[in-house]
């Protein structure tokens, strides 16, 4: 988000709204009104004084209205713009023109009452809509109680009240009487699988993020008692199922199979009933209920519909379909995230990107067109060099820090450290106007070291880096002190211990700093052309993507025909003719000329970095070399093959896609056919593979409905543990249901058995509502085998990528870089990932080949400054440091007679694991010298730090 | 007519600003229209995100 603030190429709008959209694409005239914000962006140093003296207290929306804030505000401390603005509603200057305080008070001169609203008119190339989602009508959450009783909230507003910086600075109270509450019910499909609020649809996060909230709960008071009424537990994204048995076990959570119908008040309290599946009635006195409500369409969908011009489906979501999942009925309109359909953040993160990637296709002759370049101001050696002039920064992260750690006095200890000329403190040293005034402090004072001491350097240090740059400072002349994570968080109990552990830190920090030295910046020309692993619906999409955004991409696929899993599909979810999907993508990268597909081909070794690697691929026989800048792994997993179940014993024993593949061959086989069991979890959840395969259910539903399109008499019978028909495909279920097929549900404990007979099979399986065992005859069983891992395992091998327990490739990060690899310029999407359906295979494939593209429109990637070095006269060849590096980086070459180390910078990821195994001190690490790092270390005594 | 080599991105959630960052990255100028005073949508008001437990801002 910071990011966005400070590119240079997006410009943020806010408080706005598109009020038309006229035009084709490639030339859209879009129209945005803009309502005034009353305060100039430029000029206000969120000083908050404006707040202070309002008069007009208005409910703080950001803070889910348990709070209340004034007309002028700032949503949350790190907001974006990070100015303030004011309420126009609640203003009483805008409204009745008297007042005026703030404008008074305000030292900046910021406050302008003369702003009018403005209408823009932009010409744009495309339109990504991501618009969000929109709440659940309080209509609805009345029925539970809300709105009537206060201690029944709704999870977001809960989710406020665990957060450090929400109303009750993360104590969890009751609203009615402001005391910790005991027991907590978790009430989940609020507005979700309810058709008597128009919402049939599953919102797909309320099950995880119910779970989330109650461990987080949990973790705030270890003694609360959680229990959460649930239908189906769906936590079917990848390493959802284990984070929820963790949070289960861990935190001993109840979880309840049961939809409570209502909420009552008894005494103060709060009254449940509800059945269980064994159809005993419970009942239960709770002090607070949280409604896990579920995601609508935003509340400006059909406005949104209109003036874009897009149609919406039956829910008022953005109309798409399996085959391409981002584009809406306006070509050149895009969409992206929850306004497409219920999602998380990593999915709604690879749809973004995804989005991006087909803006770029169509725009990829106005690239870098209408861009600014930034330019950063020449470096100033000569102060480099100079003897170090150190500025301590010490940030109070709002309460984060200053909450615990004594921030003034951590300072003016600072102010007595060797080397130190500045000395300050900042309320968030992140926010962007504390980085201009830090920028402004270095120039004033000629700093040529600075100490930033406050969070984690992996996820600000680029920012204060940044910063130095923009001055004319190297970046490496930064450190930064953690005094959040690994003081104030971990010491919230100790106060002085901690305020003297900051000291410590800082004192550390001043040490190294005073050793840093700047640091080469260099950059790499890029190959412009990507590899892509595998034929199938991910890699056929990935490669379309990369070769329509004007790059070459060559194609490996170990068969001898494209198409992957693909070609066992027969229909889409969404009903579409799979093969017809299949035929026109292949048709496609036949006919395109940036694509070089081959088949029969499989990749041998990859060497090289982002930008220039170079791959051997075996192909019948003959081995070729292959140079390109980026690699997408788009291998695919492969059907299940059951275990037991009879599976291979009897004809009458068939996977789901097996019986798709009967299916589309016609009838004729279900001619004596009377019942069909479809088993679910077919190795799945924990009976030989532990992940949940996420599609099976609704290929199972799928199938069911299909069979009993084609022999309307036939008896369907379902055994499930959990129906994850997340989404939109409730709906398949639904109607399932009211087509008459049965489903039941099973333990694992008590798994369904298949018995082969003299004559055919039976299936017997326990049915909890009868609470005995059934035997149904089979004329055919349908085992939902799900996804099981392709040949990663080697595959990780050659690559250096590491994979998931479960066996398929680990993405670098799940929510910041859902598509991407821990090796730069590897990127991955599809079933090697993990399980998924067509339609999120391919946005997965459109993201990778966003995330590809990058580096290849850039044209140069910059490496990493924090490298090795090998000294050359103190290296004697013994080849540890070769043997060891996990990135093929550091290299024995022949120098005179001898053999030395070379680090191959483009290659170093800086682990430093050779420069900690030289026997001779031969390496040291940029930015983390022997010198610097002793330092430090003395420095962790005080003395220490006086004898440097 | 040439094509316009700018894109506009509705919504400042975590979708249109992971949209606007990639499209800038690939050489783009992103307008960003969000209807309300700040970006980062609803997961500027999450504490933590799961599977993982992040800080979500």
């Amino acid at each position: 988000m910071v990011e966005a603030g400070r590119s240079p190429n997006i410009e943020i709008i806010t408080n706005a709204r598109l009020e038309a959209l006229e035009g084709k694409p490639g030339q859209f005239l879009a129209k945005v009104h803009q309502a005034p914000r009353f305060i100039n962006e430029d000029l206000c140093t969120a000083c908050g004084m404006c707040t202070m003296y309002c008069p007009r207290p208005v409910v703080d929306t950001y803070n889910e209205r348990l709070d209340i804030t004034r007309a002028p505000h700032i949503d949350y401390a790190q907001a974006i713009p990070s100015s303030y603005y004011i309420d126009a509603k609640a203003c009483l200057r805008v409204n009745y023109d008297t007042c005026n305080l703030c404008a008074q008070t305000c030292t900046a001169g910021a406050i302008d009452f003369s702003q009018k609203p403005k209408k823009l008119e932009l010409n744009v190339g495309a339109v990504v809509l991501a618009p969000g989602f929109g709440k659940v009508d309080d209509e609805v959450l009345e029925k539970f109680g809300y709105g009537k009783y206060p201690d029944v909230l709704t999870s977001f507003e809960f989710e406020r009240l665990t957060c450090a910086s929400g109303p009750t600075e993360g104590h969890i109270v009751r609203p009615s009487d402001n005391k910790p509450p005991k027991k907590i019910a978790f009430l989940q499909c609020i507005g979700s699988r309810d058709e008597t609020c128009g919402n049939g649809y599953c919102s797909s996060v309320c099950c995880m993020y119910a779970i989330k909230e109650a461990s987080v709960a949990k973790e705030h008071e270890p003694d609360l008692e959680i229990s959460i009424f649930f239908m189906d537990v769906r936590t079917m994204g990848k390493g959802f199922d284990e984070a929820r048995k963790r949070a289960q076990e861990k935190y001993g959570i109840n979880v309840i199979r049961a939809r409570v119908p209502r909420v009552d008040q008894v005494d103060g309290k709060l009254a449940l009933t509800w059945t269980t599946p064994d159809g005993e009635h419970h009942s239960g006195i709770f002090d607070m209920v949280v409604l896990s409500v579920g995601l609508e369409s935003p509340e400006d969908a059909e406005i949104i519909s209109k003036v874009a011009d897009i149609e919406l489906n039956h829910y008022d979501f953005c109309k798409t379909s399996v085959d391409s999942p981002l584009a809406t009925t306006r070509d050149g309109v895009l969409v992206a995230g929850a306004f497409q359909g219920p999602k998380d953040i990593p999915e709604s993160v690879t749809q973004a990107s995804g989005a991006a990637a087909i803006a770029s296709e169509l725009l990829s002759d106005a690239r870098n067109t209408e861009t600014i370049t930034v330019t950063f101001p020449e470096e100033n050696v000569e102060l480099e060099r100079e003897e170090p002039r150190i500025g301590v920064f010490v940030c109070h992260c709002g309460v984060n820090i200053a909450g615990v750690v004594d921030v003034k006095a951590v300072r003016d200890y600072a102010g007595t450290l060797p080397g130190v000329v500045l000395y300050e403190d900042t309320l968030y040293s992140c926010s962007q106007d504390a980085l201009k005034s830090i920028a402004e402090k270095i120039k004033e004072n000629r700093l040529n070291r600075v100490v930033i001491s406050a969070c984690s350097p992996r996820t600000h240090e680029p920012l204060f880096q940044e910063t130095l740059r923009s001055i004319g400072l190297n970046p490496a002349l930064v450190e930064m002190a953690n005094i959040r994570d690994q003081c104030a968080w971990v010491h919230a109990q100790e106060p002085e211990a901690a305020t003297e552990k900051a000291k410590d830190l800082v004192r550390m920090a001043v040490a190294k700093a005073r050793l840093l030295e700047p640091l080469d910046q260099p950059t790499v020309d890029v190959t412009p052309s990507a590899l892509v692993l595998g034929g199938g619906a991910a890699g056929m999409a990935s490669a379309l993507s990369i070769a329509d955004q004007g790059f070459k991409v060559v194609l490996v696929e170990k068969s001898k025909e494209l198409g992957g899993n693909l070609k066992r599909l027969t229909w889409t979810l969404d009903g579409q003719d799979a093969r017809k999907v299949l035929k026109d993508m292949v048709k496609k990268i036949k006919a395109h000329k940036n694509i070089e597909v081959l088949t029969e081909a499989k990749l041998e070794s990859i060497s090289g970095y982002v930008g220039n690697f170079t791959s051997t691929i075996s192909r019948k026989g003959k081995t070729d070399m292959v140079n390109h800048g980026v690699m997408i792994i788009a291998t695919g997993g492969r059907e299940y093959k059951p275990k037991g179940y009879a599976y291979g014993d009897s004809p009458r024993v068939l996977t789901q896609l097996e019986l798709e593949e009967k299916l589309s061959k016609g009838k004729s086989f279900l001619k004596n056919a009377r019942n069909v069991v479809m088993i679910q979890c077919v190795g799945s959840r924990g009976e030989d593979m532990s992940h949940c395969s996420r599609l099976c259910c609704t290929q199972a539903v799928k199938n069911a409905l299909k069979l009993k399109e084609v022999k309307p008499d036939l008896n369907i019978f379902v055994f499930y543990r959990d129906m994850r028909t997340y989404g939109f495909y409730e709906d398949l279920y639904r109607e399932a249901r009211k087509k008459g097929i049965h489903f039941i549900r099973y333990t694992p404990e008590k798994r369904p058995e298949v018995i082969k007979q003299a004559r055919g099979i039976k299936v017997r399986a326990f049915d909890p509502i009868l609470g005995d065992d059934l035997e149904i005859p089979a004329s055919l069983v349908v085992l939902s085998t799900g996804i099981a891992p392709g040949e990663n395992e080697e595959l990780s091998k050659v690559v250096k990528a590491p994979l998931t327990s479960d066996g398929f490739f680990l993405e670098a990060h799940a929510k910041l870089r859902p598509v991407e690899v821990a090796v730069d310029g590897v990127y991955l999407c599809g079933l090697a990932h993990g399980p998924k359906s067509l339609e999120e295979s391919i946005a997965q494939a459109k993201a990778a080949a966003a995330k590809a593209a990058i580096p290849l429109a850039k044209g140069k990637v910059a490496v990493a400054p924090i490298v090795s070095r090998v000294n050359q006269d103190a290296c004697i060849g013994c080849g540890i440091c070769e043997s060891l590096c996990p990135f093929n980086a550091i290299r024995l070459e022949k120098a005179g007679k001898r053999k030395k180390a070379q680090t191959i910078t483009a290659s170093c990821k800086g682990c430093g694991i050779c420069a900690s195994h030289c026997p001779t001190l031969a390496i040291s690490m940029g930015g983390f010298t022997d010198e610097a790092i002793m330092a430090q270390i003395h420095a962790f005594s005080p003395e220490g730090c006086k004898e440097e | 007519m040439a094509k316009s080599g700018s894109i506009l991105v509705l919504g400042g959630g975590v979708a249109g600003v992971q949209t606007a960052l990639d499209l800038s990255e690939l050489g783009y100028y992103v307008y960003l229209v969000e209807k309300n005073a700040s970006i980062g949508g609803v997961m500027a008001k999450l504490d933590k995100t799961f599977p993982t437990n992040d800080c979500s801002l």
